[in-house]
């Protein structure tokens, strides 16, 4: 009989629900076969703040949520017999393992073997100006501002090695998000380079589970068009796989949520660009030829991936500083609301005029013309209400802090020196980052990649 | 196209997620009942979704077919105001645009092929055509 192996996902983002986690691992506890938990926590800025953190403390620089998130799980984790792939360890995963052997001894719970990978840093083998003239791509160039992290999207391999090592709980850095639920299966399944349609269904799977309830119901909810049973306990997924590459997308009993073709297909298109060239350091997964088929109530399953020879080159990202970013706003409510909204943000952009600090402002006004239109597009196809509710936004961003400044405290002033009735004004300058992914070969960075035991 | 046909949003026929990478935003269009895929292949193209995002910057789409999931992948770029770094936009990933492209890019079609339950099909639902006012 086909062995079956077990993954289920904790985390999507940094700050996705806390306690998402438990409903999974008591399910896992009750399957027959390896099991397997995930938590994808480090979004492109996230690792270069936490960079930030370990320059300060060499103990810090590991997701601020370890805690959190593993802190409840780590007593029952060998009973249940569920090993934790993660990248919570950030930008400093022995300081991440480190944390967690204390927080065992805290609770009385036996030691449990923790693996980390490192060697995602690519300021350990390129200086910052060969950095700064590696290819760009996805339409952004590096600024000029100082660089602060410079990291490679690693594969699955060094996770599979990780848990070659026993290892209860790894914990990587910058890696691939779907190579969380790869390196797994590399490791029980013994699958090799040359497996590639194996490899493209692992990667595809990984694509499902690595945003959590994304899969499973959630960021899907249309009220009356796609409705969602009981989105308050969403629950998270769950993967079951077997050797072949065949899997099913399923989750816990008793959540909420729900798992249909149409959920699954928006996740698999997720932040997809060519589905014939989904490219990954292990793997170039196709999933032209994909098919989706229910499997019984909340569970589908995906057949059909075809995998190809992986790319040459590596994605990494680098983050610089970018200078600041002003937003502030105000709310205008009841007769002819729009009107004086729109006075508001012309009364700034004036102001900012007289100064020459205009360029780069924007203007929304909430309730009428946002997100979904640039500010100078109009919303006069979109006639609103005479009594509206709107709330105008100003926006700049600058290189210096005192443009940004200046913005929220145009805005400010026309609480008592602006349009009739505004109200509500919030205003925040704030420090930017900017991330940038660039193409490297991948023999400058394969080598220093290691795999090491952190002891209680 | 024949009298029986009516004009829809896209939101009536279809489902979709945006994603962003960089500058770039891709957005999935997935149809919810088998019937409506031709209609998806035959009206949702690129120069229609490239006139829809060409007021927020966008300079290139590019279209994907996923027949089997009865699901378009279209990849838009340059239309988040330099993207989650630097976009002066409230919504810096470009998280909403799924629903400016299913909302104004409209589609003709038998009312009879409308997906079964569908809130469009009840003559009381109103919605506006926002390219029309």
């Amino acid at each position: 009989m086909s062995r079956t192996v077990f993954i289920g996902c904790g985390a999507g983002f940094s700050g996705d629900r806390f306690d998402a986690a438990g409903p999974v691992v008591s399910q896992l506890a009750n399957c027959e076969g390896p099991r397997y938990l995930i938590f994808e926590v480090l979004a492109e800025r996230t690792l270069a703040m936490a960079q930030q953190l370990r320059r300060n403390n060499p103990e810090q620089g590991y997701s601020p949520y370890l805690d959190r998130y593993l802190a409840p799980l780590l007593g029952t984790l060998q009973q249940n017999q569920v090993r934790i792939v993660t990248n919570l360890g950030s930008a400093n995963p022995r300081a991440a393992a480190r944390r967690i052997h204390q927080l065992t001894r805290e609770q009385g719970v036996p030691p449990l073997r923790i693996a980390i990978v490192e060697g995602d840093d690519l300021r350990g083998v390129l200086n910052d100006t060969e950095i700064r003239g590696l290819p760009t791509m996805e339409g952004n160039e590096i600024g000029n501002g100082p660089l602060l992290a410079a990291n490679v999207y690693l594969g699955a391999q060094p996770i599979n090695d990780a848990l070659d090592t026993g290892a209860d709980i790894v914990l990587v850095g910058r890696t691939v998000d779907s190579a969380l639920v790869l390196g797994p299966l590399l490791h029980e399944f013994g699958w090799t380079a040359t497996d590639l349609d194996k490899l493209a269904a692992g990667t595809i799977c990984g694509h499902l589970l690595e945003c959590g309830a994304q899969v499973s119901g959630a960021y899907f909810a249309d009220p009356g068009f796609k409705d969602v049973p009981d989105l308050a306990n969403v629950g998270f997924p769950i993967a079951e796989v077997d050797e072949s590459g065949g899997m099913v997308i399923t989750k816990p009993p008793a959540t909420g949520g729900i798992i249909s073709t149409a959920t699954v297909t928006e996740q698999l298109l997720y932040e997809l660009h060519d589905p014939a060239a989904y490219l990954v350091p292990d793997v170039t997964a196709d999933i032209t030829q994909l098919r989706l088929h229910a499997d019984g109530p909340n569970r589908i399953g995906v057949s059909g991936g075809r995998g190809h020879a992986p790319p040459r080159q590596l994605k990494a990202t680098v983050c610089v500083e970018n200078g600041w970013l002003g937003e502030a706003e105000m709310s205008y409510a009841g007769p002819n609301a729009l009107a004086r909204a729109e006075l508001a943000g012309a009364v700034v952009q004036e102001r900012l005029q007289l100064h020459g600090l205009d360029e780069s402002l924007r203007v929304d006004v909430i309730g009428a013309a946002s997100v979904l239109r640039g500010g100078k597009e109009a919303c006069a196809d979109r006639p609103l209400p005479f009594d509206a509710d709107c709330r105008v936004r100003v926006c700049l961003t600058s290189q210096t802090r005192e443009p940004a400044q200046r913005v929220v405290d145009e805005l400010q002033a026309l609480y008592c020196s602006g349009p009739a009735a505004g109200g509500g004004f919030r205003g925040q300058v704030s420090e930017q980052l900017a991330t940038v992914s660039v193409l490297l070969d991948r023999e400058l960075i394969e080598p220093q990649v290691r795999v090491e035991v952190v002891e209680p | 196209m024949s009298a029986s046909f009516r004009k829809f949003p896209l939101h009536a026929i279809a489902h979709g997620r945006a994603g962003d990478k960089g500058n770039h935003s891709n957005i999935s269009v997935i149809a919810y009942e088998a019937r409506a895929w031709p209609i998806l292949q035959s009206q949702v193209t690129e120069a229609r979704v490239l006139e829809c995002f060409r007021p927020l910057g966008a300079t290139r789409v590019t279209r994907y077919e996923l027949p089997h999931l009865h699901a378009l992948n279209f990849v838009i770029e340059n239309t988040l105001d330099g993207g989650v770094n630097q976009s002066r936009n409230l919504d810096r990933h470009g998280k909403t645009l799924a629903f400016r492209l299913l909302g104004r890019v409209l589609v003709e079609l038998d009312p009879e092929h409308l997906p079964q339950g569908s809130p469009y099909r009840d003559p009381a639902f109103s919605w506006k055509n926002p390219l029309e006012s």
